[in-house]
């Protein structure tokens, strides 16, 4: 197997795991341990903040273009998001916004 | 007028669906752009339908990533599924042999579909459950195969269209910020982050990070005396 077709299987299995283990370990009505349920509160944001600068981790700030179309349309993001709260809207509009600045200026 | 129980889970889908659509076809113009084409789109959606991984794991997949710093970055971004599966354990309890499908296909939107249900008759809950996963899943295969077709034959140029997996993660962030008084873990996690990537390097940061996460995280619930 390819190395990529062995990412989508490893990915596929780990997320199948996670879906299944709930109700293989958990099907009385054990209660969840907290630390599980602390993690559970805490994790999702620490870890897409992680993958805010994975996307971002090939920017180079110290040579053209400095990273200003990402960080820009980053904050297109952010302020379409803050504006309206509508995912969809704050993808499309951060994506055209980033396309026009790689394309017709950067 | 009496509804049908698919014209429930169809009314109650819809925005889902269309937002799978949309979502699902810069999956595929995205995994298109990176050489993987509609049929690696399309078993993706199917295998692992769970978005913002397949957007990861397309990243994984370019920069030849370790098979471990797979399965964790997966079991970090994925952790959330356990615990709709934890919560829905009663729901899902009497659903026979459309069970196992109904736990493979939770996904974010559907769990947030299924917690909610309109009002059923007795007994249309399991098809309800099933119709609203498996138009879920099906839209959002529909979705990126359409994107991994698409892709190729845009008269315009998608350069820069893989910006949309940054722009998702952002907003994510931006909603999740929002949504909570609670900002030291999403700090925890960007600066972990941003010192891992200096000290290691943009391929090798990930693991680091995530070891680091996790350490701070349980170090920070035992400090606030471990009531959180």
């Amino acid at each position: 197997m390819s190395h990529a077709a062995l990412t989508v299987a490893v990915a596929a299995l780990v997320t199948v795991a996670l879906r299944f283990l709930p109700f293989l370990f958990f099907g009385g009505k054990r209660e969840t341990p907290p630390f599980i349920a602390y993690l559970g509160r805490v994790l999702p944001s620490a870890i897409m903040a992680m993958l805010v600068v994975y996307c971002l981790r090939n920017l180079d700030l110290t040579a053209l273009p400095f990273g200003i179309p990402e960080l820009l349309s980053c904050t297109v993001v952010v302020l379409l998001h803050v504006w309206k709260r509508n995912t969809i809207l704050s993808i499309l509009g951060g994506t055209a916004c980033y396309m026009l600045l790689v394309q017709l200026i950067f | 007028m009496h509804k049908t129980v698919f014209q429930k889970a169809l009314t109650a889908c819809l925005p889902v669906i269309a937002s799978f659509i949309v979502i699902g076809i810069s999956f595929g113009v995205v995994a298109q752009s990176r050489g993987f084409g509609p049929l690696w789109a399309a078993s993706m959606s199917t295998f692992i339908f769970a978005g913002s991984m397949q957007f990861v794991a397309l990243e994984l997949m370019g920069s030849g990533a370790g098979l471990l710093t797979v399965a964790l970055t997966t079991l970090m971004v994925n952790l959330r599924h356990v615990f709709y599966g934890l919560s829905m354990i009663e729901t899902y309890k009497n659903t026979g042999r459309a069970k196992p499908y109904l736990i493979f296909a939770l996904c974010d939107e559907t769990y947030s579909l299924v917690c909610n249900p309109p009002a059923l008759a007795p007994g249309e809950e399991k098809v309800f459950y099933l119709l609203v996963s498996a138009m879920n899943h099906l839209s959002w295969i529909l979705g990126s195969t359409l994107g991994g077709l698409l892709g190729a034959a845009l008269p315009f140029s998608t350069k820069g269209i893989d910006f949309a997996l940054t722009a998702l993660f952002v907003s994510v962030m931006a909603e999740q910020w929002l949504s909570t008084k609670e900002h030291t873990p999403a700090l925890l996690g960007l600066g972990l982050s941003l010192l891992c990537l200096l000290l290691f390097g943009p391929e090798n940061f990930l693991l680091p990070a995530m070891v680091l996460i996790l350490l701070s995280l349980s170090l920070y619930r035992l400090r606030k005396g471990a009531k959180a």
